[in-house]
């Protein structure tokens, strides 16, 4: 690991990139784990998904235990199996090899790891630390994401940065004033007080802006359902964190003086902005997201205009947080100068210290930096290589299956770029 | 976690080595340095002095002690040996030994319906762990364990009050002796059947598991090679081609004896499992005691080839043979 244990070291360190393995982490929207081979880097660790064809998600190490040639450059055999591309030993969806060239018997120590996996709220959920503490009821709760009484999508982004950053960016909300002016900032959310709560897994960060001029994303979304309407709102923001990198942030704005603070939102809009971030390496992460909706659920030309809206938003945290790494890696001398608005992101710090300690001499040595780094160039192989033969998606999951890849090419779009 | 892992090698403390049962010692180490608690059904491998000769064997982890720290470890002491075990049984406490981390290769999967253990005698060292975690995780199994008198099962009692009417114990000399169909039938589909035992407990499960169609993935499995059908005996090799002849004494390997007189062989898992040092059987003076599951049953039955690893040869009266004169036997290879 990038730093050793330090009593007393201070968990907001600035070089603190590491991340717990006993954890679900998000790999991928449901949709792109099919019929093929898809390698990932998962916490440092070279994973192969598919899926069988009863359509269980699948989660293999990417490494055949003959000689570790990377099982995402072989095929998908039979129902459930994968063949080693090199010399054709094949295992099954629980690892176990079930066909060795040129002998008669399996070998029974041949087996490669099978990762737990759950599919939960539209995503592919992996644990990459000990399978015996894999419990499905840790994976966070985001059934916005699929739940009949909301709308949204979302997409993937890959940033360079550790996945703390994101946590941090999401977890303090006032960059939005100075990163994202155009769209979503305000100058009440620097101005504003917060409270922060949290107990031995989540943190909680509520913010109030009460009788403001909305901005423009929210003066927008209210006009659909207040077409009318024209006048200051109440804003809220309560970010709710889940160890080790799930926020799930309530957000939205109603008619000021309806009573949204005393809890009715009849007179508003909600929305869930949802993210959940999965360490790649020690310094790069998925960033899977979706923007989830109370209101007009049945206006689908609604969830294009938000998601693609957020995907603009979010294309200018990208760009700072990516920057931000590069600044902290060209400064190794230099440390955090923690403030007060940081007070959320210090507690999930905390939080996700502890839990990184207690495995501490009780994980099996997690792959460091350099194999993580390794495999993401290994798997950037075999994905180019099994991309030619990927299912083209049909409906929703291709439009976001498109996002990923243009995301990159066209960032600025979105409507918010333009004010709206 | 991984399948497989590279060896690395620390010095371990003896902090304790009792009778368990007969023949049967517990040891528990310390090592200097452990990154993590054996997971179930994982082994170290230790450096032994077989014959005044640094070696190494391997055997499984039966759990952790109460620190989270201790590796416990039983161990058989084989018939007549001078060998590993024998070793391994002279320890003190307070000795330091060499060890390796704990190794994987029969890993437990976890999450499935149901899942039988069957040990055969010294073979419950590599299920005593995977029960216990079966057990914490409320899963659906049962637990079978065979030997061949009460005598010698070591953890019998405190595996009984651990895991209560899960536990069968099934007791040669008590006619209450495994039965293999039954334990087969026993399996519910789409669970497992993990074993450890003596080879001639284990070719008897293949056989009945294949013969039920069994899917052969769902029987795991680890063998040391360490027991064959027959008691070991002194044999002589031959390899004709090479002008080498060597008596194998009852207590060292066909690859070592032929190695110590000069023979170039290859080899990698010494157990018995990878094929590496299969030789050609040319003659056979004798019975071939088969100990690799890398040759099939039908592989087995041509015997035109053995791994010499863990293989052996016996005497024709030994072997079972009509009219044998109980001359030692003498087997006649090639090698690659």
């Amino acid at each position: 690991m990038s730093q050793p244990a330090r009593p007393g070291a201070a968990p907001a360190h600035a070089a603190f990139r590491s991340f717990p393995s006993n954890a679900w982490y998000a790999a991928a929207w449901d949709h792109e784990v099919g019929r093929n081979l898809l390698p990932k880097t998962i916490a440092n660790r070279p994973i192969v998904f598919y899926r069988t064809a009863g359509g269980r998600a699948v989660a293999l190490a990417d490494a055949c235990w003959h000689r570790l040639a990377p099982l995402s450059m072989g095929k998908l055999r039979g129902d459930d199996e994968v063949m080693c591309g090199y010399h054709g030993i094949c295992y099954d969806a629980d690892g176990r090899a079930t066909f060795m060239p040129a002998q008669e018997t399996i070998n029974p120590s041949a087996t490669v790891h099978s990762y737990p996996v759950v599919e939960r709220h539209r995503y592919v959920w992996v644990w990459p630390g000990d399978p015996a503490l894999a419990d499905p009821d840790l994976v966070p709760d985001l059934h916005m994401n699929d739940h009949p009484d909301w709308a949204g999508d979302g997409k993937t982004i890959h940033v360079n940065c550790s996945y703390q950053l994101i946590v941090d960016n999401l977890m303090d909300l006032t960059h939005e004033q100075f990163v994202h002016g155009s769209s979503i900032g305000h100058d009440a959310l620097s101005e504003s007080d917060f409270e922060v709560t949290h107990d031995a897994h989540t943190v909680t960060v509520t913010k109030w802006m009460l009788g403001i001029d909305p901005p423009p994303f929210w003066k927008r979304n209210l006009q659909d359902r207040f077409p009318d309407y024209e006048g200051p709102v109440d804003r809220w923001q309560i970010i709710h964190f889940t160890a080790p990198s799930t926020v799930a942030i309530d957000v939205g704005v109603a008619k000021a003086g309806t009573g949204a603070p005393d809890g009715d939102r009849s007179q508003g809009v909600t929305g869930t902005v949802i993210n959940t971030m999965t360490p790649e390496t020690d310094r790069t992460c998925f960033y899977l997201w979706a923007f989830a909706r109370d209101w007009c659920l049945d206006k689908q030309v609604i969830t294009t205009r938000l998601r693609e809206g957020v995907s603009g938003v979010f294309f200018e945290d990208e760009v700072m947080l990516e920057a931000q790494q590069r600044g902290i890696e060209a400064n190794p001398d230099y440390d955090f100068y923690n403030l007060n608005i940081d007070a959320g992101s210090m507690w999930t710090r905390r939080i996700v210290q502890r839990m990184i300690d207690a495995e501490r001499g009780s994980d099996s040595e997690p792959p460091d930096e350099a194999s993580g780094d390794a495999a993401v160039a290994m798997g950037a192989v075999t994905g180019a290589a099994n991309a030619a033969v990927h299912e083209e998606g049909t409906g929703m999951a291709a439009e976001v299956a498109g996002g990923i890849a243009g995301h990159r090419q066209q960032p600025t779009v979105g409507l918010m770029g333009r004010g709206l | 976690m991984a399948a497989t892992s590279a060896k690395k090698w620390r010095r371990a403390r003896v902090l304790d080595v009792c009778e368990v049962a007969e023949h049967v010692r517990q040891v528990v180490l310390e090592p200097e340095h452990l990154e993590a608690p054996a997971a179930p059904g994982s082994h170290i491998d230790i450096g032994v002095y077989v014959n005044g000769r640094a070696d190494v064997r391997s055997y499984s982890v039966v759990g952790m002690g109460a620190y989270g720290t201790e590796i416990v470890l039983g161990v058989q002491l084989a018939r007549q040996s001078r060998g590993g075990s024998a070793y391994m049984h002279a320890l003190r406490r307070g000795q330091e030994v060499s060890i390796t981390q704990p190794l994987q290769n029969f890993p437990l999967n976890y999450g499935k319906p149901a899942y039988v253990l069957a040990a055969g005698g010294i073979g419950i060292t590599a299920l005593v762990a995977m029960g216990r975690a079966l057990k914490a995780r409320g899963a659906d199994y049962q637990f079978v364990y065979g030997a061949r008198s009460r005598g010698l099962m070591a953890f019998a009692d405190e595996l009984v009050a651990e895991h209560g009417d899960r536990l069968e114990l099934r007791v040669d000399d008590e006619g209450t002796g495994l039965d293999v169909a039954g334990l087969v039938a026993g399996v519910p589909d789409g669970g497992e059947l993990y074993v450890c035992g003596p080879t001639p407990m284990l070719d008897a499960i293949k056989a009945a598991w294949a013969a039920a169609g069994r899917r052969p993935a769902d029987l795991r499995f680890e063998t040391f090679g360490s027991s064959g059908r027959f008691a070991p005996e002194a044999f002589t090799v031959r390899i004709p081609r090479l002008g080498l002849e060597t008596v194998v004494p009852h207590d060292v390997s066909m690859l070592e004896a032929l190695e110590a007189c000069g023979a170039d062989l290859m080899f990698d898992c010494r157990r018995g499992e990878c094929g590496l040092c299969q030789v050609k059987v040319v003659d056979v003076e004798g019975v071939i005691d088969h100990r690799d599951v890398f040759l099939s049953d039908a592989q087995h039955q041509a015997g035109d080839r053995l791994q010499c690893c863990v293989s052996r040869v016996v005497s024709a009266r030994t072997g079972g043979l009509a009219g044998a004169d109980g001359q030692p036997a003498v087997v006649t290879i090639d090698v690659p």
